[in-house]
């Protein structure tokens, strides 16, 4: 056997072929695993920093009832963008960097399974966001229906740009679908031998689950698009009750997608603090198994839920019954896993680095967004919170503490891994702090103007919600500016970093450190060989 | 070293003490910081159904978080701790799936029978059709076999001057109405919701109702307010851009005041009926005119007739405006198909529709040498059909 493996390592000694072309043509034509990654990263963080500058001008029109800075129709540009280039195009792919990145190096692969195709699915990434936002410069304005994009206001009384919204859509779906049967094939056919599907470390298996839930939901995504498309183009009339057709349809259709969409955001980030934990407790992950128990419970809920979005469209009393129900299911998976970190954690030799500090924030914050979901489940207390900031607190709670922190987190705890380099940890903290005051002072008072009853997507406010208000886009300004910090922490680690070391942090476990620091361009060109103790920590 | 950490862990216990105290406000009912309990039966037993989930939260999150401070306190490597080793544990992972379980099941059965009892429709004593427009709400009392008896639209009444900081707010900015929705009280009253071009909904905090307006759907919702006084609301459904000014404002009334306001509305009605056979001077149609206006045109269209261009055409200098009256008469009563601009044939009466036109072909710098009166317009509009 050790034969064979030598007899073919001189042979792919000879192509010479290990390094990486030079120049733009490297980025452009590249099918490596690292430079993909590196590239959804840094388009993911682009599109981080343009989503939020549209928050700020979102937080700056509110920072005082009346309009002072914006017209209330490019308000709902700001809105809608805001939603569509954060869950798009800055979580999304933030993950699917973090996948391309990680993946073949827990799994010990040389690279993913389908390079070419991975080529593909990043690079149709930018122009679907540059047709998007292109539609912010034209004179009918940009998309202004909400991220929901809820018929007829998307159809009938859309901008004409909708169309470039619509084929957007389309491409980051094909992206999303390729990038998730990447993944799969990767996952499925390239572990080395002896790593066993329950021995993958646990972002690998929420990364699996994610998979297949894009695989399901993307499509039916596309085929909401799509008849939007055909309505407002092609005479047909699938959300038009004049023409016999159903506006609350389109919402059934958008949130079978939509529900699992919000979990494809969470999982991968169970998945990062489920690797960051047991690091720095020095402890083995407590219940793995039930972990992945948890995660496949929740992508199998998460297709039965949807109509907990929609409590106040008149559905009939069993139909709330059950959907009431369904949903107050998810909190008994989802508190396994927080039992399951809390444990972790429990008698373990914790240490505090950055990444386990945004961990920890992680648990706490993702925590009190599922409260706050608990209460939404209830279909009588939902409807006094539908549609109002309380809503609006909950989903921010969830994806900004909640999958953007795992992200960074992700980002200080492997970048030494990807660059060689430490980032700076008095720096690493401070980031943090600022990020952890700034989302708070953000988000929370949120709930409070939600439960006196300010609506969502509204640029003026009666005078009762001006306090909060004010707080909140403090809140939001502060948050803002500590992540254009991060980009400083980041870059200055790659170009002046100390050197990192190959296990990196004392209490590490896992294939991919057992690599250089920075790994090399192939990750393992040899399968390795699967110790205990190098299988999940 | 262990000193630098407590001090790095402070802040997080700060800022948890600040949380439970904020949340110990809400619990404690500070009213501006908490859901209202409104003044309904319904409304009331969703806000005890709301704090009774809030406290389950509240003590879940004393227990969770507070087992975690401890051992982000006590298991820390600079506090000399060796790492345990367990790593699972079959008798906690059952009870921790069970307990939450039984906490669920804790919390639907109040839930289900709030919701049983949000839908005992029926049995209503009127019935009120609520009809979302874009940007305003139409309320249409319907008689005993479904018939509009009367309606009328329920449009902002914030003037622009106070939203673009022109004036000072008023106390209910943003939050008042040119005319309200008046209800009885004591009676059950029942809404029919529904909307003519986009989703809205209709939402009055006080009553715990929320209802989406679907167009070509019926939604019911019922209410029986106990207290007389004004309710106010929002519309909860993105619907374009004049989402945030579309209020909702309740007036309920004791029964007898209600009954003398019902009678006075019908005999308006039919006074109303009589003044599309009447010819106005221009005077009396510039004024009326300029305030439908105001009502209905000059948050796209601007007070000063300049539009916002290119999406909302200026109306000063117009080809439209100062060209044949048929074609002008024809925006307005029609609407043009694709953009923002509705048909306002079935909103506005040939009066009102008669002093607008008047208005707009007169006011700023326009100057069309023609009077439009309400028979012109019931001609034009007899003669599309």
């Amino acid at each position: 056997m050790s034969e064979v493996v030598e007899a073919g390592h001189a042979t792919h000694d000879d192509h010479h072929d290990h390094g990486p072309d030079k120049g733009l043509a490297r980025w452009l034509f590249t099918t490596n695993h690292k430079d993909i990654g590196t590239l959804y990263l840094w388009f993911s963080f682009t599109m981080f920093l343009i989503g939020g500058v549209l928050a700020l001008v979102i937080r700056a029109e509110l920072f005082q009832p009346g309009l002072q800075f914006v017209n209330p129709e490019f308000f709902n540009q700001m809105t809608t963008n805001h939603g569509l280039i954060m869950v798009f195009g800055a979580i999304m792919p933030a993950f699917v960097g973090l996948a391309n990145w990680l993946v073949p190096m827990m799994v010990g692969a040389p690279d993913m399974a389908l390079p070419r195709m991975n080529n593909l699915s990043f690079w149709i990434l930018p122009f679907a966001f540059a047709m998007l936002i292109s539609t912010l410069f034209m004179e009918a304005g940009g998309p202004n229906f909400g991220w929901t994009f809820y018929a007829p206001l998307s159809t009938t009384y859309a901008p004409e740009t909708v169309t470039y919204f619509i084929f957007g859509v389309h491409l980051m779906g094909a992206s999303s679908i390729m990038g998730s049967i990447n993944i799969i094939a990767t996952i499925l056919n390239m572990r080395a031998p002896g790593m066993t599907l329950m021995k993958m470390p646990l972002f690998v298996w929420t990364w699996l689950i994610t998979a297949y839930l894009l695989l399901a939901v993307m499509p039916v995504l596309a085929g909401a698009v799509t008849m939007m498309l055909f309505d407002i183009h092609f005479g047909t009339s699938f959300f038009n009750a004049a023409g016999g057709g159903d506006p609350v349809m389109f919402q059934h259709i958008f949130w079978f997608f939509g529900h699992p969409e919000v979990y494809i955001m969470i999982l991968p980030a169970f998945g990062v603090v489920s690797q960051i934990i047991p690091t720095f407790s020095r402890k083995p992950l407590f219940g793995y198994d039930s972990m992945v128990y948890a995660t496949a419970s929740i992508a199998f809920l998460s297709f039965i839920v949807w109509a907990h979005h929609m409590f106040t469209v008149g559905m009939p009393l069993a139909g709330q019954l059950f959907f009431m129900y369904a949903t107050m299911l998810i909190a008994v998976p989802t508190g396994v896993k927080v039992f399951n970190w809390v444990s972790t954690m429990w008698q373990g030799a914790m240490t505090f680095e950055t990444p386990m500090l945004f961990a920890i924030a992680f648990v706490i914050l993702f925590t009190i967004g599922g409260f706050s979901g608990l209460m939404l489940a209830i279909t009588p207390a939902d409807y006094q919170y539908h549609d109002t900031y309380f809503v609006v607190a909950h989903f921010h709670y969830v994806l900004v503490p909640g999958a953007l922190f795992s992200i960074i987190a992700a980002v200080y705890y492997w970048l030494p891994k990807w660059c060689g380099r430490m980032y700076d940890e008095s720096l690493g903290k401070l980031h943090f702090w600022l990020s952890f005051i700034g989302v708070n002072v953000t988000f929370f008072p949120q709930h409070f103007s939600g439960l006196a009853g300010m609506p969502r997507r509204i640029p003026d406010y009666a005078l009762q919600f001006a306090d909060f208000n004010m707080l909140s886009s403090i809140g939001a300004f502060i948050f803002g500016f500590s992540q254009v910090f991060f980009l400083y922490v980041v870059i200055k680690a790659i170009r002046s970093g100390k050197p990192a070391t190959d296990r990196v942090w004392e209490g590490a476990h896992g294939l991919e450190w057992t690599l250089p620091s920075p790994a090399p361009y192939h990750s393992f060109t040899h399968p390795p060989k699967i110790t205990d103790a190098e299988a999940h920590s | 070293m262990p000193k630098v950490n407590i001090r790095r862990l402070t802040p997080v216990a700060r800022l948890c003490v600040g949380f439970v105290l904020a949340l110990v406000a809400v619990g404690a009912g500070a009213d501006e910081l908490n859901m209202t309990r409104g003044v309904t039966e319904i409304s009331r037993s969703i806000f005890d159904l709301h704090m009774y989930i809030f406290w389950i939260c509240v003590v879940i999150g004393i227990i969770v978080f507070g087992a975690m401070f401890w051992s982000l306190i006590h298991h820390r490597k600079s506090a000399g701790v060796t790492p345990a080793k367990f790593h699972e544990s079959t008798k906690l992972e059952i009870a921790w799936t069970l307990v939450p379980t039984l906490i669920l099941i804790a919390i639907a059965w109040p839930a289900t029978q709030v919701l049983v009892a949000m839908y005992d429709t029926g049995g209503e004593d009127m019935t009120v059709e609520v009809r979302g427009y874009q940007w305003k709400w139409q309320y249409k009392y319907l008689d005993e076999d479904y018939n509009s008896t009367f309606y009328f639209f329920s449009n902002l009444a914030t003037p622009q001057e106070e939203i673009r900081g022109q004036a000072e707010k008023g106390e209910f900015y943003l939050l008042d109405v040119d005319e309200p929705l008046r209800i009885p009280t004591n009676r059950k009253v029942r809404f029919l919701i529904t909307a003519e071009d986009v989703i809205h909904a209709w939402w009055v905090p006080e009553f715990g109702i929320k209802r989406d307006a679907v167009p070509g759907i019926l939604n019911d919702l019922w209410t029986i307010v106990p207290e007389p006084g004004i309710y106010r609301g929002q519309c909860t459904e993105l619907c374009g851009k004049d989402h945030g000014f579309m209020p909702i404002v309740v007036h309920a009334m004791p029964e007898d005041e209600y009954d003398a306001w019902y009678a006075e509305r019908l005999a308006a009605e039919e006074e109303r009926k009589r003044a599309l056979s009447k010819t106005f001077t221009e005077e009396e149609l510039m004024a009326e005119g300029e305030a439908v206006y105001a009502t209905y045109c000059a948050s796209c269209h601007m007070p000063n007739g300049m539009g916002v261009p290119p999406v909302f055409p200026a109306l000063d200098g117009s080809p439209i405006a100062t060209g044949p009256r048929e074609a002008h008469l024809d925006v307005i009563v029609n609407g043009v198909y694709g953009t923002a601009m509705q048909a306002f044939g079935e909103q506005l009466d040939a009066a009102q529709i008669a002093a607008v036109t008047h208005y707009e072909r007169h006011a700023w710098g326009n100057d069309a040498d023609d009077v439009t009166q309400p028979k012109d317009v019931i001609e034009f509009m007899s003669s599309q059909q």
